[in-house]
């Protein structure tokens, strides 16, 4: 079994644009599963965790275009105003590819710092969005969610690294 | 005279530019949205590239749920049987009953000269999932423009009022329930037939609003729709009183209300539509001044 942890500076295969697009569409399926009761709160967003993901790691691959557009299917989905998850995933999408320099500068714990505050940002934006419309307050127990996608990020970047990794090492191949 | 180099590479805008371009953008979708009412096509067409998506991730539960009904036990399959004999038996009675009373209603309504009650149709429809927005109460259903179902319908279970279609999709359809804050359903009491608008306030509760102290609403009361609004048909059970606080300081009395239908945990709905011909609303405001006058004294 080959070793799975990465280090910061391993050098990756590129990554293929086919994987992001189904890391996305699966983040999507993800957010639509019929989640209810406690588990609502504890649900991170996996669609904003992957889209700052790879705005992080590949800011030249994913862009604005494919944050707004899959925060305008969330708003269809959830049945939300149409263009709050657009406008808060198009500004994560851009504090990702404007730190991601920095973000990636740290390994661990910082860097799960920096990506929480990232989310809950995020989650500011749509629930100020929300409060202008009219809505009330939901609790403390909102923020949950975005601590929960913190919890997640090293295991999701171990995970989505994998395909990139080489196959075998060409020094040692069998 | 250029002051910066010519950039290596081809990006494009900067990032903050695009970023004010795709603000903008939303903001000004939120607005038409939120304010305007605009962009329903749009939503649709939205709608009908996502629906694939919520089917699928849908299904799971759908799946888990059929293979928990094909596990279930032979005593529980007799016990539901025997129960339901029981039910149909009762209400076989009630229903030869209401087939009197309702030919005589109709007698009675011919000699009053009133109007005839009029008929509702029904649509049955399966909840696909609650709305993943902490924000409100919703929930999806299954059916949507294809089945003739439109926004304003009232959505009921066997218990009683669960809410209204608020937005419909050509497979799908959004229901607000009623416990959503700032859904209001016109209500009366069944013990004596007091009228009053039953506000839900966003925490699986129900208020009624604006009634005097002194109006007569006890514990246990149960509230059924008046039918005033034309859109809930009359008679349907919808909460029952749980809470009534007089205090004197206070204007009104806090009545505290619990729905009566599963809110929060149903499967199956109806969806069930009135014919509107109801009397275009009087225009009292511009036609009577004299009128709004002495309101505004009282």
């Amino acid at each position: 079994m080959a070793d799975l942890r990465i280090t910061p500076h391993e050098i990756l295969l590129p990554v293929k644009p086919g994987f992001i697009v189904l890391t996305l569409v699966a983040a999507f399926l993800a957010n639509l599963l019929p989640w209810s009761g406690v588990l609502l709160w504890v649900k991170p967003d996996f669609v904003a965790l992957v889209v700052l993901y790879w705005c992080i790691e590949q800011p030249r691959k994913l862009g604005f275009v494919a944050a707004w557009l899959l925060g305008l299917a969330m708003d269809v989905a959830d049945g939300t105003l149409f263009g709050q998850h657009a406008l808060s995933y198009s500004i994560l999408a851009y504090a990702g590819i404007v730190l991601h320099r920095r973000v990636l500068g740290f390994s661990g714990t910082p860097q799960v710092m920096h990506v929480v505050v990232l989310l809950l940002m995020n989650d500011l934006i749509v629930l100020a969005i929300r409060l202008l419309a009219g809505s009330d307050f939901p609790g403390l127990q909102y923020f949950i969610g975005s601590l929960v996608a913190g919890a997640l990020w090293l295991p999701l970047g171990t995970l989505l690294k994998l395909p990139q990794r080489p196959k075998a090492d060409p020094y040692h191949a069998s | 005279m250029e002051h910066t180099p010519p950039p290596f590479f081809k990006t494009g805008p900067s990032p903050l530019a695009r970023l004010l371009i795709f603000s903008a953008l939303s903001l000004a979708f939120l607005v038409a949205d939120a304010r305007l009412g605009y962009l329903v096509t749009l939503r649709q067409f939205a709608e009908v590239i996502v629906y694939p998506f919520q089917r699928i991730a849908a299904a799971p539960a759908g799946i888990a749920r059929r293979i928990g009904e094909l596990f279930s036990t032979n005593s529980t399959l007799r016990q539901d049987n025997a129960r339901l004999t029981q039910e149909s038996y009762d209400n076989a009675a009630a229903l030869s009953q209401l087939k009197a009373l309702v030919a005589e209603n109709e007698h009675l309504r011919e000699l009053l000269g009133a109007r005839e009650r009029l008929g509702v149709r029904t649509i049955a429809a399966e909840v696909l999932y609650t709305a993943r927005d902490p924000f409100s109460r919703k929930v999806v259903v299954d059916k949507g423009l294809r089945d003739d179902v439109t926004a304003g319908q009232a959505v009921l279970d066997e218990r009683g009022v669960i809410g209204q279609v608020t937005r419909v999709y050509p497979w799908l359809a959004e229901v607000t329930l009623v416990t959503e804050k700032g859904h209001f359903v016109p209500v009366q009491n069944l013990r004596n037939g007091l009228r009053a608008v039953l506000a839900g306030t966003g925490d699986g509760a129900l208020e009624l609003r604006f009634i005097p102290l002194n109006a007569d609403f006890r514990d246990g009361d149960q509230l059924v729709t008046s039918g005033i609004d034309g859109i809930y048909p009359p008679g349907l059970p919808v909460a029952q009183v749980t809470r009534v606080e007089r205090s004197a300081t206070q204007l009104f009395a806090r009545i505290t209300c619990v729905p009566l239908a599963g809110v929060t945990s149903h499967t199956h709905v109806l969806i069930v539509s009135t014919r509107r011909d109801l009397p275009p609303p009087p225009n009292e405001e511009r036609k009577s001044p004299r009128s709004r006058g002495k309101s505004r004294k009282g």
